[in-house]
């Protein structure tokens, strides 16, 4: 293996790590906000969909290379409205969380394909569009492994990497996050001291269905180009993965994330080593999920979830 | 976790049903917005349920595998978890059952097949039981080692079929000549593929019931769910009943593999992607209310609806997804019974007027 592949293989990781970490992200400003979001999965679905779509009529428009920044901007919106239902469930109506989380699972699952198959004249799948160009960032491609692995990114990849940085500022060096992460830990210390609980979830759980948007739609705008019913297969969940392995924190969560994309692209590449083709594919496949197990169990140890992740508040109860 | 319970222990079944109807009236109307005929959809669905013995009989077997993973994903859910891993456990216990069904084959039947049924109950449940184990010892968050343990079971699994049950040429195991099917029913419905899981998913709901609610483990069990403090300060052992709920919940999931491979398929195939029992699974424990009847007839309506799903695109052009639409706003007005009770709100008033006069 030399170091162009090497490149290559970072590059891949990248690829399938940005939808990774775009919907921990989310997950983050859900869950520390106290609200258990098991649904991420379907709002990237909401997202891939939306960018899928809004990506092809602002093709079709004639936007050039500005019609995928328009699927991006449908992913947010559709992300947000998704992640209401879940909000106006769990945080107005006090239902499950989890319940109210699978519930957006299902109502992704079953709506985005309706509404494909109600645009698209009953085609199972969205019509193909360009998506995202690779950008190629002045100088720093030049550099030998790294400029081709990251510097020669989509600019998806970019905001990924950017937003992580901005979101561990804003949720630890803010007040806003001190208020966010207060209502997720003691609602009701949070209430005293005169934060609107209600109102910092309801944004928690909202940012949480632009961020898992995003995610979704990094996903049609740079690997599939279209929107099917196996689009988004998973990736939701192992973004919860990251979340939790990665304790609740954007960094952590951004290692995870990068892990798990790194098992994916590395499938791609691993037939280029000598020793591996002894192995059988299947533990090859198996290895990331192994690896996270033996993690977890080695040094991450017990997790350390917020306080009050999964319970409405109250204001009545002790 | 513990919410579940005190949210549907109100045991009011009005409330599930106003919840059924708002959720066929929002797919209506979700249909009258893409131009669809509702009534039509309706009808054409039951219509393709109960139109004939062979679709009957193979609505009956779709609802086997959910009746099976709901038990299970509601059995974990009493003693506090979330048992998302459903999924992987019934494709161990499918290929458990495969394993036995084609290597030891030369035993007689009358000892292969339950040889074969326990193998996947045992090897679901020990699967599900490495969550348990690991939340036990080491404080794990079952969330995350139940996904991951479903991907690294597709993997197994397929790699196990693909090595040693390979039929030539196929991506499929050989045939397996322990069979579950109900053959002497074959008049009956026509040749549908029903089989004896489904009487083995009720003795399960059944086992389910007198387990948690009439023996001392059980009581255990329901304490530990709700409070493992005050479980554990009472004397109970948290960690040995976490450990046993998710094997018992993962037994159940695997025994729905054993009745796809044995009863309704007699091979397995090497899976591309998770067949998504288990996440199916998790709505029926919902809609069911964690309690095993609940999850029986919630089971029976999923099944229903996915089955008679493809009735309506046949029937009125509708898109079989819109199903998930309904099944979705179900379970989200039984999870938000606040809108429920809402909407009930002038019938109660109306109800106490009139015991006043």
């Amino acid at each position: 293996m030399d170091l162009v592949t090497l490149g290559q293989l970072l590059n891949t990781t990248l690829v399938f790590s940005t939808a990774l970490i775009f919907a921990a992200l989310g997950g983050i400003f859900s869950e520390r906000s106290g609200v258990v979001n098991i649904g991420l999965e379907g709002l990237m679905m909401f997202g891939a969909f939306a960018a899928a779509v809004g990506g092809h009529y602002a093709q079709d428009a004639g936007m050039g290379a500005w019609a995928p920044w328009v699927g991006v901007l449908c992913a947010m919106a559709v992300g947000v409205i998704g992640s209401l239902i879940h909000a106006v469930a769990s945080i107005t109506f006090k239902a499950d969380q989890t319940i109210s989380g699978t519930v957006i699972n299902f109502l992704a699952a079953g709506s985005t394909l309706y509404m494909v198959k109600l645009f698209f004249d009953g085609a199972g799948e969205s019509p193909l569009i360009d998506g995202f160009k690779k950008f190629s960032v002045p100088v720093l491609s030049k550099i030998p492994v790294i400029g081709e692995g990251i510097f020669n990114s989509y600019p998806t990849t970019y905001l990924a990497i950017i937003l992580v940085i901005v979101i561990y500022f804003v949720l630890f060096k803010t007040p806003f996050g001190l208020r966010l992460r207060a209502v997720g830990e003691h609602p009701s210390a949070a209430d005293t001291l005169g934060v609107n609980v209600k109102r910092m979830r309801y944004i928690g759980v909202m940012l949480s269905g632009l961020l898992a948007g995003i995610g979704g739609a990094t996903i049609t705008l740079t690997t599939t180009g279209t929107f099917a019913h196996n689009t988004i297969s998973g990736q939701g969940f192992i973004a919860i993965a990251a979340m939790i392995f990665g304790k609740w924190n954007p960094l952590g969560a951004f290692g995870a994330a990068v892990f798990f994309g790194f098992s994916q692209a590395i499938r791609n590449y691993v037939q280029l080593f000598e020793w591996s083709k002894s192995i059988p594919q299947e533990f090859i496949f198996m290895i990331p999920y192994v690896l996270t197990i033996i993690v977890l169990v080695s040094a991450v140890g017990r997790s350390s979830a917020p306080k009050a992740l999964g319970e409405p508040y109250d204001p009545g109860k002790r | 976790m513990h919410r579940l319970k005190k949210i549907f222990a109100t045991d009011s079944y009005v409330v599930p049903l106003v919840a059924i109807l708002l959720g066929f009236l929002v797919g209506a109307v979700v249909m009258l917005i893409g131009g669809y005929d509702p009534i039509a959809a309706y009808s054409a669905l039951f219509k393709r349920v109960f139109g004939s013995p062979y679709d009957f009989g193979e609505a009956i077997r779709e609802m086997t595998p959910l009746m099976f993973t709901g038990l299970a994903v509601a059995f974990a859910f009493r003693s506090g978890m979330f048992n998302i891993g459903a999924d992987g456990q019934v494709l161990i216990g499918m290929t458990a059952a495969t394993l036995v069904g084609i290597k030891l084959a030369g035993l007689p039947m009358f000892l292969l097949v339950p040889l074969a049924v326990i193998a996947a109950g045992l090897a679901g449940g020990l699967w599900a039981g490495i969550a348990g184990y690991l939340k036990a010892k080491r404080g794990i968050n079952e969330v995350i080692t139940t996904i991951m343990l479903n991907w690294i079971a597709l993997y197994l699994s397929n790699y196990i079929v693909r090595n040693f049950l390979l039929l030539k040429g196929q991506n499929r195991s050989e045939d397996i000549p322990a069979s579950l099917s109900m053959t002497f029913l074959n008049g009956v419905f026509d040749n549908a593929r029903v089989h004896w899981g489904t009487a083995i998913a009720i003795c399960a709901a059944i086992f389910f019931y007198v387990y948690l609610w009439k023996t001392k483990q059980g009581y255990e069990m329901r304490a530990v769910g709700l409070n493992p403090n005050a479980a554990e300060y009472a004397g109970m052992n948290v960690g040995r009943n976490v450990v046993k709920a998710m094997f018992i919940s993962g037994a159940f999931a695997g025994l729905a593999g054993a009745g796809e491979v044995l009863g309704v398929f007699h091979y397995q195939s090497v899976f591309a992607a998770s067949p998504g029992y288990g996440f199916n699974g998790i709505a029926v424990a919902l809609l069911g209310l964690t309690h095993p009847l609940g999850v029986i007839l919630a089971a029976i309506l999923y099944g229903m609806l996915t089955y008679g799903a493809a009735g309506m695109s046949f029937g009125a052009d509708v898109p079989p997804e819109l199903i998930r639409i309904v099944i979705g706003s179900i379970i989200f007005f039984i999870a938000a019974q606040g809108i429920v009770r809402w909407v009930l709100k002038p019938f109660y008033l109306k109800r106490k007027k009139e015991k006043v006069s």
